[in-house]
């Protein structure tokens, strides 16, 4: 079952577009950034939130794949790679955030530290030094781990060597924990740190049901537009959509459980410290955004993915994949904008066209590591054992 | 004078799931409908290669899932707003985020039971007996072999011409099935 003749097909003019794309919607970001600090830099957090999720998710799904090994991880896991290769690309991008620190994050303000005695107290901690090391520790891991996993995999496509199974399994057990660890602090670090009091310890595991989420609808996407009629519509069946659909409804699920025990728990302590951050995302307009993830991140797609039919169809589930992503955004949107604008509702300019800039150089770099490759491994000794069709059911 | 036991159908044991699977679709392109296949274990494709429908259990579960919900939910607004309103810690009686986790409990209460109980009910158990336990070999069904029963009271069935119509599909045996 192994299918050498999936590749890519020419795309160096789609990865040229994009590419072109992305630089001038920075480019007038940048210029944006002249007039509007605080704006840009929340608008840059979001667009580059959204982006390095999805290539974290890659990272975790990969990793859960080479645990687990069932029939849908196969089919994707090039994109899979793919996807957490654009990590050195992403933490490249990360530099224009170490410039915006003062206009973020409340910490960075030397004259807001002094008149807060819980920020002092959190000095040792949140501080720009420390912050810049901890960022460096991230992509540190995130980088080994991505570079390694498709490292032996593409080795394993040249010399067939069967343990190098074996080694993917055994580096995915440990990386996965170092993945729950470094993205709960990340989480916390970038997110949760905006606001001046809050605090969530369910806001890490939040954060990586959404990155999970936010890949698998992006391989869904990909892999139902090469499935139609393009190189993986001899690999990919509608069993595969199905599986993926049943994680993607899993993941849904997940993500509104976990957003929901964190509003519960909060709204029954009612907290000084802790209150304000909902009361502010349930008034002044930032009330529609957040009846929109309710309806359009949870009861919509759950809806639509309890339906059988609606899985095994990638037309359907690319529609479905597709909206969930634009939620994903507007979830982000929903956590770090209302820091800067707690009053009202606020969609700037840059809150639209930075994640187009960001997302045109991640999609370049995504195309360019897909390029040239099978899209489905050639040698892994489990994916050949699954062209046995008897015990599949 | 011998009167022949009443007939429940013909069936063809086969020694492997990819033979079973192509009988059962020539069977169904003959324009075969009662008919069903016994494995040790689910063949992919074979309940579609003979004709079998989706059943309406995947709706008899949203429907309780759904009563559930508005069962778990009434039953708390109607137990703190109505019948002993009571004021905890100044918030509102009708306290809607605190009856989710209950509404998701009752909820998963009743599409599970659902589900068990339609599961049973929708497959005719219990039933203490079925006539293909008449043919010596069917405890092969739970081992290693494959069978293809078209039963007598499909329309089409003919004692000769479906006897010869199963022999020409390359079955180990072909055996009568009593009622």
């Amino acid at each position: 079952m192994n299918h050498p003749e999936a590749r890519l097909p020419e795309v160096d003019h789609l990865r040229r577009r994009s590419l072109v794309v992305g630089v001038a919607a920075l480019a007038l970001c940048a210029g944006g950034a002249v007039f509007d600090p605080p704006e840009f830099f929340h608008a840059y957090l979001t667009a580059y939130l959204f982006w390095i999720g999805i290539a974290l998710g890659c990272l975790a799904i990969l990793m859960l794949h080479h645990l687990v090994s069932g029939r849908w991880g196969f089919v994707i896991q090039r994109l899979l790679e793919s996807g957490c290769r654009t990590l050195p690309l992403m933490a490249l991008l990360f530099v224009p955030l170490l410039f915006g620190l003062r206009e973020l994050f409340l910490w960075a303000r030397p004259e807001a530290v002094a008149a807060e005695a819980i920020l002092r107290h959190r000095q040792p901690y949140l501080n720009g030094p420390f912050f810049s090391a901890r960022v460096v520790l991230y992509f540190a891991v995130w980088i080994t781990l991505a570079s390694l996993l498709s490292k032996w995999s593409l080795e394993q496509d040249r010399t067939a060597a069967p343990d190098l199974t074996r080694r993917l399994t055994c580096l995915s057990g440990p990386g996965l924990i170092l993945y729950g660890l470094t993205v709960t602090f990340a989480a916390f670090d970038w997110v949760m740190t905006l606001g001046p009091q809050w605090h969530s310890t369910i806001f890490g595991a939040v954060f990586m049901v959404g990155q999970g989420l936010a890949a698998l609808c992006f391989v869904v996407v990909v892999s139902a537009r090469l499935a139609d009629r393009g190189p993986l519509s001899a690999v990919m069946s509608p069993q595969h959509f199905h599986d993926l659909g049943n994680l993607i409804l899993a993941f849904v699920m997940l993500w509104a459980y976990m957003a929901f025990s964190q509003y519960l728990i909060i709204w029954s302590g009612n907290l000084q410290d802790e209150i304000p951050w909902y009361l502010h995302r349930m008034r002044h307009g930032w009330f529609w955004l957040a009846m929109a993830l309710i309806v359009f991140h949870f009861v919509v797609p759950f809806m639509l993915l309890l339906s059988r039919v609606a899985k095994r169809r990638a037309r359907i589930l690319f529609g479905v994949a597709a909206g969930l992503l634009v939620m994903r955004f507007v979830d982000l949107y929903f956590l770090v904008v209302p820091a800067l604008h707690p009053e009202r509702l606020s969609i700037h300019w840059m809150d639209v066209v930075a994640p187009v800039g960001v997302g045109g150089i991640w999609l370049w770099a995504f195309l360019g590591h897909l390029r040239g490759k099978a899209l489905v491994p050639l040698h892994d000794p489990r994916f050949a054992g699954m062209s046995e069709p008897a015990h599949e059911a | 004078m011998s009167l022949a036991p009443p007939l429940y159908g013909l069936m063809a044991e086969f020694d492997t799931p990819e033979a079973v699977l192509a009988a059962a679709r020539r069977a169904y392109a003959r324009g075969y409908r009662r008919m069903d296949a016994y494995t040790p274990f689910p063949v992919e494709g074979l309940s579609e290669a003979i004709g079998f429908q989706h059943t309406c259990l995947p709706l008899l579960v949203l429907i309780a899932g759904l009563v559930g919900a508005i069962v778990g939910f009434a039953s708390q607004y109607y137990a703190t707003v109505i019948d002993y309103p009571l004021n905890v810690g100044g918030r509102p009686l009708n306290s809607w985020p605190s009856y989710i986790p209950i509404t998701f409990e009752v909820v998963i209460l009743f599409a599970a039971l659902t589900a068990v109980v339609g599961m049973i009910a929708l497959n005719g158990l219990p039933m203490p007996y079925h006539p293909v336990f008449n043919v010596p070999a069917f405890s092969g069904a739970s081992r290693d072999r494959f069978f293809l029963c078209i039963e007598a009271t499909d329309p089409l069935f003919d004692r000769e011409a479906t006897q010869r119509f199963l022999e020409g599909l390359g079955p180990r045996e072909v055996s009568e099935v009593e009622q």
